[in-house]
């Protein structure tokens, strides 16, 4: 394209202006993959740092990976940058979702004028980019991320491929600006036929109970760009330090001027600012599993639940469910869902050398959040007392306990900080068969082979024992402090403290392993009168029990 | 409507000369209406508002920071992103909840439209009021639409989710046009183009009007309201 009718500075500007639009573009669509909600304020002052009139935060480290494949180029003919977004499952599984394009063609719009209606409709686009990344299918599945899998991104810049993204995908355009070097092109390539297995199949299979680190430890990629997880974040200790734009040489001032209509004056400031160059501590990023150990209770509100990690407002923890037996003579526990969130946060440290190739965490943008164990909504706390009190004569009471297994940012030894959170209720209307009465009681049907060898009657383990008092191969679990209410019990020699220890880690239930798979909600629901009717059969027996109670 | 004084004259009776009009249609349940109708104005309003104009000396201006947020639907599968603008949320609730209730109102077969007009407002001499000279309408047709049981309402969430998402699409396409915007005014001008009254960002004088369709299927005017944003200070 002829550029001689380009002023200097005009070309100056155009380059400056496409390069930061390249990099608010990969800033919008990675945040967009965070799994979060993004918040910016509105400024009536400008503060000079703000590209596009649009406050969109700059995460260092997609910067840093945004210009590393840009490598000083701009986007041009056939050069064009491409945001790959794909999903990793906790199997190790992974799938091309989209690819975000920003192409420049060579059709050119001499007569625009560069520092005020490229300059607008360049912001025009990046708002049109933050709509249409929260249409496409891939925004639902990120939003549920980091329990059976996460989402990375890679940028590439080249050719554009789209033959990962499978047969019949669709492509939405973004928008474009004219441009007098050619015209910018945003879209994007999605595959569809994820769109609805995804949804429906990461809804309801049940948890995966104790994912092993293992599982995420990546192997080097034998493309050329790493892909990263949406959201890893390099904390400031983290020893990574990406100079944010912020910090840059380059800050964008821009004011325009009305009269006459075409004359702008844009001044662009070099701010002097301490950058440290940056410091990649490994170039293998690992896209680890969130940790957060989690089990949705409330179908209902399915769509849209944060992941447990990192949200900052979340509606509802995801608390993991274990049913242990428990001694006839003590009532179950029933425990409110505490609304102040009640979860100390793990302390985090940051992680070094060789244990950060296995042990990144997934953080959340703005430090280390801890979502509050409560349910989501007042109507499932209803539900769920009002469940529970119908089992209260039952003779094979089940105390129901939640762990909220949080994790801190860049933990350095294995994940096994599980903090007793407060006690919820884990009936919510279309929960999986968690609670189960008499076919998963361990008290009727014993554990087939329990890797811990302390039965109930047997040898007492010394309350101060830490980490898991059974010894078995799952120490996952350093129970920090446990305090069970009505625990004491002048019977036996056990409070239910050290029973509860004990029985910390039951095997599995066979209804939540992966075999059983999806049972849709209209199954747990029809199986209910079934339930019901058995119980009712038993009704003089249970009578019969809480009378020799009173 | 209490600022009538300063009203400029009658809503258009259609769109007017050079006026864009595009048309959305969706059909909701009764309590997805406030949501939709949100999603769809907000998107609007994303691309039709500006940082706050500071003008300077010699003619130039500098203009404000737009931030933005992800809102998330109770009753529907989506989410959409808005301007970070309290007072504009407000604004924008206020006019959907009476929508909204005008809907839920006896005459009402559920059936109505609420419209989103951007002007410009011409100065005239006295006696003569100003003129509103609309540049770009929005109509969104709502039929509300009346649902069984649980299975079919949750069928909803995620249909009105996607149809959702493809007017999402459809809004972003008339916005990729570059078609006729008002020309950036001089600091005198400013309040003809624009709504200054909010302190945080500055969209484009908008106007949203609503009309319930009657039983009898005719538009009435019984139930014309109109919600005037002026921006003249007294």
């Amino acid at each position: 394209a002829m550029d001689t009718d380009l002023s200097s500075q005009d070309r100056k500007d155009l380059d400056k202006f496409i390069k930061f639009f390249a990099l608010k573009t990969v800033q919008v669509i990675v945040q967009a993959r965070l799994g979060e909600k993004i918040c910016t304020r509105s400024s009536s002052s400008p503060t000079g740092s703000d590209w596009f009139n649009l406050a969109i935060k700059d995460i260092p480290e997609v910067t840093h990976e945004a210009k590393k494949a840009l490598a000083g180029q701009l986007p041009a003919v056939g050069r064009s940058m491409c945001v790959e977004i794909s999903l990793k499952t906790s199997e190790g599984d992974s799938m091309e979702l989209e690819i975000w394009c920003l192409e420049m063609n060579e059709k050119c719009d001499k007569e625009i004028k560069v520092s005020y209606t490229v300059y607008n409709r360049l912001s025009l686009l990046l708002k049109s980019l933050l709509a249409i990344t929260r249409v496409t299918p891939a925004y639902r599945l990120s939003r549920k991320q980091g329990h059976e899998y996460v989402i990375l991104y890679r940028i590439y810049f080249g050719e554009v491929q789209l033959s990962g993204l499978g047969e019949g995908f669709q492509t939405v355009r973004v928008g474009t600006v004219g441009t007098p070097v050619g015209t910018i092109t945003l879209s994007c390539a999605y595959r569809i036929n994820l769109a609805f297995m995804s949804t429906r199949q990461f809804e309801r299979t049940p948890p995966i109970m104790g994912i092993i680190i293992d599982h995420f430890v990546d192997r080097p990629y034998p493309s050329s760009s790493p892909m990263h997880p949406c959201n890893y974040r390099a904390g400031e200790d983290n020893g990574a330090v990406y100079p944010s734009v912020e910090d840059s040489q380059e800050v964008c001032t821009t004011s325009f001027s009305t009269s006459p209509p075409s004359q702008c004056v844009f001044t662009v400031t070099k701010a002097h600012f301490q950058t440290p160059p940056p410091v990649v501590t490994d170039t293998l990023k690992v896209p680890v599993m969130g940790l957060a150990f989690s089990h949705q209770l409330s179908s209902s509100r399915l769509s849209y639940q944060p992941a447990a990690l990192g949200v900052g407002s979340a509606d509802m923890g995801y608390p993991v469910l274990f049913a242990g037996g428990l001694n006839a003579a003590h009532p179950h526990q029933l425990v409110g869902p505490g609304k102040e969130g009640g979860v100390p946060p793990v302390p985090s440290q940051p992680a070094h050398g060789t244990q950060a190739d296995q042990e990144r965490m997934c953080t959340p943008l703005d430090g280390v959040h801890y979502s509050a164990a409560t349910p989501s909504s007042s109507e499932d706390t209803e539900t769920v007392s009002n469940s529970s009190e119908g089992k209260c004569g039952s003779p094979h009471d089940l105390l129901e306990t939640i762990f909220i297994r949080k994790v801190g940012a860049f933990v350095n030894k294995p994940v096994n900080q599980v903090t007793m959170a407060n006690l919820d209720i884990p009936f919510a209307m279309f929960a999986p068969k968690n609670v189960e009465l008499e076919d998963n009681d361990p008290m009727v049907n014993p554990p087939e082979s329990p890797e811990t060898e302390s039965p109930l009657q047997g040898s007492l383990h010394s309350e101060g024992s830490s980490g898991s008092s059974t010894g078995n191969t799952h120490d996952d679990f350093v129970m920090i402090d446990f305090k069970p209410a009505f625990s004491k019990d002048d019977i036996l020699p056990m409070d239910l403290g050290t029973f509860y220890r004990e029985f910390q880690n039951p095997p599995q239930l066979s209804s939540l392993s992966i075999d059983i798979g999806a049972q849709s909600m209209a199954e747990d629901l029809d199986s209910l009168p079934e339930k019901l009717a058995v119980h009712e059969k038993n009704v003089k027996e249970f009578d019969a029990f809480v009378e020799t109670l009173q | 409507c209490p600022l009538s004084s300063r009203c400029c004259g009658p809503p258009s009776a259609g769109p007017a000369m050079n006026c864009r009009a595009e048309v959305l249609e969706v059909s909701v349940e009764g309590r997805q209406v406030e949501e939709a109708m949100l999603a769809v104005l907000h998107t609007v309003l994303l691309h039709r508002s500006t940082g706050k104009f500071h003008y300077k000396k010699e003619g130039t201006y500098s203009i404000g920071t737009v931030g933005t947020q992800d809102v998330d639907c109770d009753f529907i599968d989506f989410a959409y992103v808005r301007v970070s603008s309290e007072e504009l949320d407000r604004a924008l609730r206020k006019a959907v909840g009476e929508f909204k209730d005008a809907l839920r109102g006896s005459g009402s077969d559920g059936m109505g439209q609420i419209s989103l007009e951007f002007y410009q407002k011409k100065k005239s001499r006295w006696p003569f009021s100003d003129e509103c000279i609309p540049w770009e309408l929005w109509t969104i047709k709502v039929n509300v639409v009346n649902l069984a049981n649980e299975q079919e309402r949750q069928i909803c969430r995620e249909k009105v989710g996607e149809k959702l998402c493809e007017k999402i699409i459809n809004i972003v396409e008339v916005m990729n046009r570059h078609e006729y915007l008002p020309k950036m005014p001089t600091q005198s001008e400013v309040d003809n183009v624009f709504d200054t009254s909010l302190k945080d960002v500055q969209p484009y004088l908008y106007k949203i009007s609503y009309q319930i369709t009657d039983s009898l299927g005719t538009s009435v005017t019984t139930t014309m309201r109109r919600l005037i944003k002026d921006t003249l200070a007294l």
